[in-house]
């Protein structure tokens, strides 16, 4: 490893502190491993530092007064605006400042800024429904630009903010960001029209679901907990969900669909507010709304109506079924 | 030397989950006022208000990133009270081995990543146990800090099984659980929590986890402590004799548990409420949360009438966090509470005049991942493959309901009530909303509030460590607090 290092800050605002929980599941090699081989240097972060109160309050000064370089700005939760836009509904600890503040000053200085988390990047979950603290993301407030630094914000990089979305992210997505920053590697092409890295985004989670050949042949669950495709009735959104969820795992081997609930497609804008309940699918004349990604919607039709006459009976049996009651067929070898 | 009195704002009071300041009066070396503020507000009761009831299910879990399970498991209660519905067996017993996986992943975040750094601090230099406290627990470098994450991510594999993932799973229903483990699940289940077992026994315990579950009183943990040289516990346990922390950061002598994983109609540890020395049966009637010193606008009410809003001018008041009280006392809630309210020796010996204190907190933590690991075991060989693992939905138009469980971090309520089909009104009480409440109409400080006084604080010291050792003694979760 060359001897300069990366270094880091990391804040949390209006957001839950999962996608660093998530993180901490980063596995072969670990988060902290990570770290040390792609020469980042945490500066601090809310869960893992020992730094506390003033010892904290004194490097963000640094920072801000430009007598600490920073790297990497990663920036967890929403970023609150209320009460009246004074953000005062997280002034950050021991500071008297809202932290609406504090990380305009910050991204300000900082060579990369990094959003891990849809509620960072869009607003998420914490800016659903009445959006009581009128909570937005860091570059976007939904999927309009501008959010809590504005438009014309870039990076000392001159790169707009990372958004490392997904409610949590995968610890893998910030694992593989960081150290591509760390190795100057990521430009502006690698990332999506939403700031997404593409090594994540430009897959869906359709792509190595389980459930697939039940989605070939439209054989679906009705309840949660069924085996079938959960596009029909279930309000799954992975045909249209930008992740790599199904091929690579989640906690050693796990995704939403695999667990037995839909995808709800949360590295997307405004994932939160699906104007629906979010596992029931909305139909138009029995179509569900919302195609599959690039699917022409007459195709559509027609192959899915193709294709449930010709559902094999295995499919639909075992569709409605929380586990495999008809088992393929064992070919006779000697029909090969 | 006696310092002038003077007052110090601590923030932003780290390794607790979510944003956190500590005001804190010192007057003769010691802490003779405190004050905990949650700096943060979103208002997740008011994003609920007018949805789908279901749609609970997707949000609540979103609340916390450390305790999401918890929030969903509370949501299920919540809504399978308002249909009248129970899980099926397998279904109780899936849902206890998700929750029990987050809860322990919890505590073991706690103690090694959260709490113990702060005794490696130079400020212990030359204390006997200092030199294995920097190479074990330093902050980002310590071995134990290090093996503890890898083994927690290890234990989690419980989630990519039967959770789909971690944080912020949908597999936990009102009616069960949505993954029906097959048998390759189920013996794969077991293998995960026998390795962690492995990892426990041989690094946290140094023993096997049925002694350390067994221990049942002050003399016994005593002589345990003194047989042996290995494990975190004991390391801790020699710290906490050195440094008094039995008699450090006591609480209120009154503790709550709504009672921890429910199976066939008993739990596992069981709800109650001790009362200076007396126990009661858990009565939830009995509670209400004060705004006197919240930036909140309202009256105290029972949660299942309770509002939540914000007052925008922050004109009086100094946290985001209501105050619970119970019968108008504030009351201590946690693992050693569940230890406590479900009638176990050692958890009685571990107080001091009654009350929870630093290392009673730490022990108690300790003992539960160990019973509950031991659990956790027993429930996957319980499930039956092939017998229903959730029971299916209807949720009527009108209802009221409650959902109760117990998070790491202890007791978590949901009061909900449902109008027209949709949500009218979510409220929720979390345990570190008990803990950290500020102080109530009467004045009463909450239990972290009390805690601090007579905390000592050395000149100069401007975050005092012993202040530090008290507050992440209860583990605090700040974004559920407020949430």
């Amino acid at each position: 490893m060359t001897g300069h290092k990366t270094t880091l800050l990391w804040l949390q605002s209006a957001g839950c502190g999962g996608c660093t929980m998530s993180m901490m599941c980063a596995e072969a090699p670990g988060m902290f491993d990570t770290f040390d081989d792609f020469g980042i240097e945490l500066l601090w972060h809310p869960t893992l530092s020992e730094a506390s109160a003033d010892e904290v309050t004194g490097l963000l000064a640094d920072i801000v007064e430009g007598r600490r370089h920073l790297d990497i700005l990663c920036f967890e939760g929403s970023v609150v605006r209320g009460p009246n836009g004074t953000g005062r509904f997280h002034m950050l600890a021991g500071t008297g400042r809202p932290m609406l503040n504090w990380v305009r000053d910050l991204a300000a200085r900082a060579r990369y800024t990094v959003v891990v988390g849809t509620c960072a990047a869009f607003g998420g979950i914490t800016s659903a429904g009445s959006n009581p603290s009128d909570a937005c993301g860091l570059h976007y407030d939904g999927d309009l630009e501008g959010g809590a630094l504005g438009v014309a914000f870039r990076s000392g990089s001159g790169l707009p903010v990372i958004n490392v979305a997904g409610c949590p992210a995968h610890p893998g997505w910030v694992m593989e960001t960081l150290m591509m920053l760390a190795e100057n590697s990521l430009g502006e092409g690698d990332l999506d029209r939403f700031g997404r890295p593409r090594f994540f985004a430009d897959h869906l989670v359709h792509h190595g679901c389980s459930r697939n050949e039940f989605y070939e042949f439209k054989a679906s669950a009705e309840q949660l907990s069924e085996m079938g495709c959960m596009m029909e009735h279930l309000g799954c959104l992975g045909t249209q969900a930008h992740a790599d969820c199904n091929t690579r795992p989640w906690n050693g081997g796990g995704s939403c669909t695999s667990g037995g609930y839909p995808c709800i497609n949360c590295t997307a804008p405004e994932f939160e507010e699906p104007g629906r309940s979010f596992t029931e699918t909305p139909k138009f004349g029995g179509v569900p709304i919302g195609l599959p990604t690039d699917m022409p919607k007459a195709w559509f039709i027609a192959l899915a109506s193709l294709s449930k006459a010709a559902t094999p009976s295995r499919l639909r049996v075992n569709a409605r079924a929380d586990r495999i009651v008809q088992p393929p067929a064992v070919k006779d070898t000697a029909r090969r | 030397m006696t310092e002038q009195p003077r007052r110090i704002i601590a923030g932003p009071f780290n390794r607790v989950e979510g944003d956190l300041e500590i005001r804190l009066d010192i007057d003769g070396g010691q802490v003779v006022r405190a004050e905990a503020n949650s700096p943060l507000f979103r208002g997740f009761e008011r994003i609920l208000e007018g949805k789908n009831p279901l749609d609970a299910m997707t949000i609540v879990p979103r609340i916390c990133g450390i305790c999401s399970v918890s929030q969903s498991v509370a949501a299920a209660r919540a809504l399978a009270a308002a249909s009248g519905l129970r899980p099926p067996p397998n279904g109780e017993l899936a849902q206890a081995v998700i929750h029990a996986a987050e809860n322990i992943a919890d505590h073991l975040t706690h103690f090694h990543v959260f709490f113990m750094a702060d005794f490696a601090r130079p400020f212990y230099q030359g204390r006997s146990w200092h030199a294995d406290a920097v190479r074990l627990f330093k902050a980002e470098r310590g071995e134990a800090v290090r093996a503890a994450i890898q083994a927690r991510a290890e234990l989690l594999h419980i989630m990519g099984l039967l959770a789909g993932k971690w944080p912020h799973t949908l597999s936990v229903q009102p009616g069960g659980t949505t993954r029906a483990p097959d048998a390759r699940d189920r013996i794969r289940l077991l293998a995960i929590v026998r390795r962690f077992r492995q990892w426990l026994e041989q690094h946290l315990f140094g023993d096997r986890l049925d002694v350390i579950a067994a221990l049942g009183s002050a003399g016994d943990l005593d002589a345990w402590h003194r047989a042996g040289t290995g494990g975190f516990l004991r390391l801790f346990l020699t710290i906490a004799d050195d440094l008094g922390l039995a008699a450090l950061g006591k609480g209120p002598p009154r503790f709550l548990s709504y009672g921890a994983y429910p199976r066939d109609g008993g739990h596992l540890l069981a709800p109650g409420i001790l009362e200076d020395g007396r126990r009661w049966p858990l009565e939830t009637a009995r509670i209400a949360e004060d705004l006197s010193h919240s930036w909140m606008l309202g009256d105290t009410l029972h949660p299942a009438r309770g509002r939540t809003v914000p007052d925008e001018e922050m004109a009086s008041g100094y946290s985001w966090c209501k105050a619970p009280r119970l019968a108008g006392r504030s009351m201590e809630v946690g693992a050693l509470a569940r230890l406590v309210l479900d009638d176990r020796p050692l958890a009685r010996a571990l107080l001091t005049d009654g009350r929870g204190n630093v290392r009673a907190r730490v022990v108690a933590r300790l003992v539960e991942i160990a019973i509950t690991t031991l659990a956790m075991e027993e429930w996957i060989k319980a499930m039956v493959p092939g017998q229903p693992f959730i029971t299916p939905l209807e949720l009527p138009d009108t209802a009221e309901a409650e959902g109760l469980t117990e998070a790491a971090r202890g007791a978590l309520g949901h009061w909900l009530r449902i109008e027209k089909g949709r949500i009218a009104s979510y409220q929720i009480i979390a345990p570190t909303t008990w803990n950290f409440s500020p102080r109530d109409v009467r004045g009463e400080p909450g239990p972290v509030e009390a805690a601090l006084v007579g905390a000592p604080v050395q000149p100069g010291e401007t975050t005092p460590v012993a202040v530090q050792h008290v507050v992440r003694s209860f583990d605090p979760c700040m974004v559920c607090t407020v949430h």
